[in-house]
């Protein structure tokens, strides 16, 4: 493989540049966080920085309450609802899930297509 | 044997073969999350995101083709977990095996765990070859035979029929976990094993189901507080007392069940310092250990965080023996891969056989091998293009300056949805598995 040297040395170059240059430009980690506090600039300021692990452990909830959903059915039976513009104010009763909006999961009945 | 003297430099790798379909499309279920051969090498399992288990069995070595090694062919395939929905909880339980990890084999029949988000099961593989002939108040498909026809008595007899493969779910490991199951590992005692989720990690006893021993707790009075998780587990290889775990904050701690029943309290921790000027909002996400794996030897372990992978000697502490870049040319791209939520992506690594060189996947389907011996790196690509038979795979190259030379890829062409992050390598030969999104490959190395 006589690629090889040539790879592990344009990695020991770029590092190198990157110390050089430290001084005078800002690492390239620096400079992605800095891109990404432009777009987004309320990120991060949360105390803890928990979000993102809370968000991996509620992985899967889906939210269903039976007043609402009953609420929800007992609208829908009584009159066509308009199908109005969409609004940014959600109403609590007409928007949350209900069993039937949640996907079906069924189990794979089909084999996988590994063994074909 | 594999290893033996050759490092990176004498090996070269070649197209075996190729599981799956070809289609561009790909189905939820068929995207392969997990990729494990068994402890002899001969049988080769995948899971899915649609629960499903496909086992492959190494071909006996014809001594027609002496240079090549055996093919792997379907053995047995059965759907492990369904998806569940925990109505208590408002809880989606997805059917995704997140781990297949294989029991040494103790008599005829094969064993293996699997693991969705909540369950445990072990399963067992077993071959028939034989059925039994002969009865007497039996006919042959089944219908009882009027006895008084019978006139003479016969012994039934065992003959041979077709081989069947049959799975069979011996227990069912349930309800032991809050979080979501990311690990699983046998004991080397072959009577234990441990369950790890986000926050916990619990003991098993093999053959009791309906217990279990919590060994770790990490979640903290006030969930407000939480400050890290438990990323992967792993039980030492030779020593049963010994495990480790690592956390979303690139550190790995090592307990000793010796010590107390509960390991809260670690018996070593390890952790590189970090340099506080190079800290960014991305360190602690990219430090975040996705995959920690024992040497064979049980000397080493190594860990898989998003852009490197590090060596670390049991002995020390302090900071890892050897660390290898596995696509530092990605520090440039970290907002977008934030972005698109790639940044979370959780690759594996492996070790061959016997510790010398270790592989981690990576985008466009490119997988990395590093030669501990030789210093010497690799980037081989998983694709259809190079899949004739016994082809031997060109080297890949990234090219991160500006001059592009030919049959470099440059950064911004790589595909971010082409990634591997299962592998596998045998643990006797130079035979590896790789996992694309929906395909497995298995290369080999080349013999003449």
């Amino acid at each position: 493989m006589s690629g090889d040297n040539e790879e592990t040395q344009t990695t020991e170059e770029t590092t190198m540049d990157d110390k050089e240059t430290q001084d005078k430009v800002i690492s390239p980690e620096k400079a992605e966080e800095a891109k990404l506090k432009a777009k987004y600039p309320n990120i991060g300021n949360k105390p803890g920085g928990s979000d993102l692990l809370r968000k991996r452990l509620t992985k899967g909830q889906k939210y269903f309450d039976s007043g609402d959903y009953n609420m929800a059915k007992a609208k829908i039976k009584n009159k066509q609802l308009p199908t109005a513009a969409p609004e940014k104010t959600e109403i609590t009763g007409d928007h949350i899930p209900t069993p039937q909006d949640l996907p079906q999961r069924k189990p794979s009945l089909v084999a996988s297509k590994l063994a074909g | 044997m594999a290893g033996t003297g050759d490092g990176s430099s004498d090996v070269q790798w070649c197209f075996s073969q190729v599981k799956g379909a070809i289609d561009d499309e790909v189905a939820e279920a068929d995207v392969i999350s997990t990729v494990e051969f068994n402890h002899s090498g001969e049988l080769l399992a995948t899971g899915d995101k649609g629960g499903r288990v496909v086992i492959f069995q190494q071909e006996p070595e014809s001594k027609n083709q002496p240079q090549c090694r055996g093919e792997y062919n379907v053995y047995s395939t059965f759907q492990s977990h369904e998806p569940e929905f925990d109505y208590l909880k408002s809880l989606e339980i997805e059917e995704k095996i997140n781990k297949i990890r294989w029991l040494p084999q103790k008599n005829a029949a094969q064993f293996l765990l699997s693991t969705n988000d909540k369950t445990i099961k072990l399963w067992k593989i077993s071959e028939r070859d034989k059925r039994p002939e002969g009865y007497n108040l039996k006919e042959e498909d089944g219908r009882y035979r009027d006895f008084n026809t019978v006139t003479t008595l016969r012994v039934p007899v065992f003959m041979p029929m077709d081989l069947m493969v049959e799975a069979s779910p011996r227990r069912v490991f349930a309800n032991a976990h809050t979080y979501h199951i990311n690990s699983i590992s046998v004991n080397s005692d072959c009577e234990t094993y441990l369950s790890a989720d986000d926050l916990r990690i619990n003991l098993w006893n093999l053959e009791i189901n309906d217990r279990s021993f919590n060994i770790v707790d990490i979640k903290p009075a006030n969930m407000e507080e939480l400050t890290e998780v438990i990323t992967a587990a792993e039980f030492h290889p030779n020593q049963c007392n010994t495990f480790v775990y690592s956390s979303s904050k690139g550190t790995i701690r090592l307990c000793d069940m010796r010590a107390a029943a509960l390991c809260d309290q670690h018996t070593k921790l390890f952790e590189e310092p970090e340099d506080p000027n190079n800290r960014s909002f991305f360190s602690e996400i990219i430090s975040s250990i996705s995959d920690v794996k024992f040497s064979h030897s049980g000397r080493y372990m190594m860990t898989r965080d998003y852009l490197s992978v590090k060596v670390w000697d049991l002995n020390m502490e302090t900071r890892p023996v050897e660390t290898y870049q596995v696509h530092d040319y990605l520090r440039s791209k970290l907002c977008s891969l934030y972005e698109n939520d790639c940044i979370f992506d959780k690759f594996e690594c492996c070790w061959n056989g016997n510790d010398s060189v270790v592989m981690t996947g990576s985008y466009n389907n490119f997988f990395r091998m590093f030669d501990r011996g030789y210093r010497q790196d690799v980037t081989l690509e998983a694709s259809r293009e190079n899949s004739k038979p016994r082809s031997v795979l060109k080297p890949r190259k990234v090219s991160t300056g500006g001059k592009r030379k030919k049959d470099e890829i440059s950064v911004d062409c790589l595909d971010f949805n082409k990634k591997i992050l299962h592998t596998a390598w045998h643990p006797l030969d130079n035979i590896i598995a790789v996992a694309t999104t929906n395909n497995l490959y298995i290369f080999q190395e080349k013999l003449n």
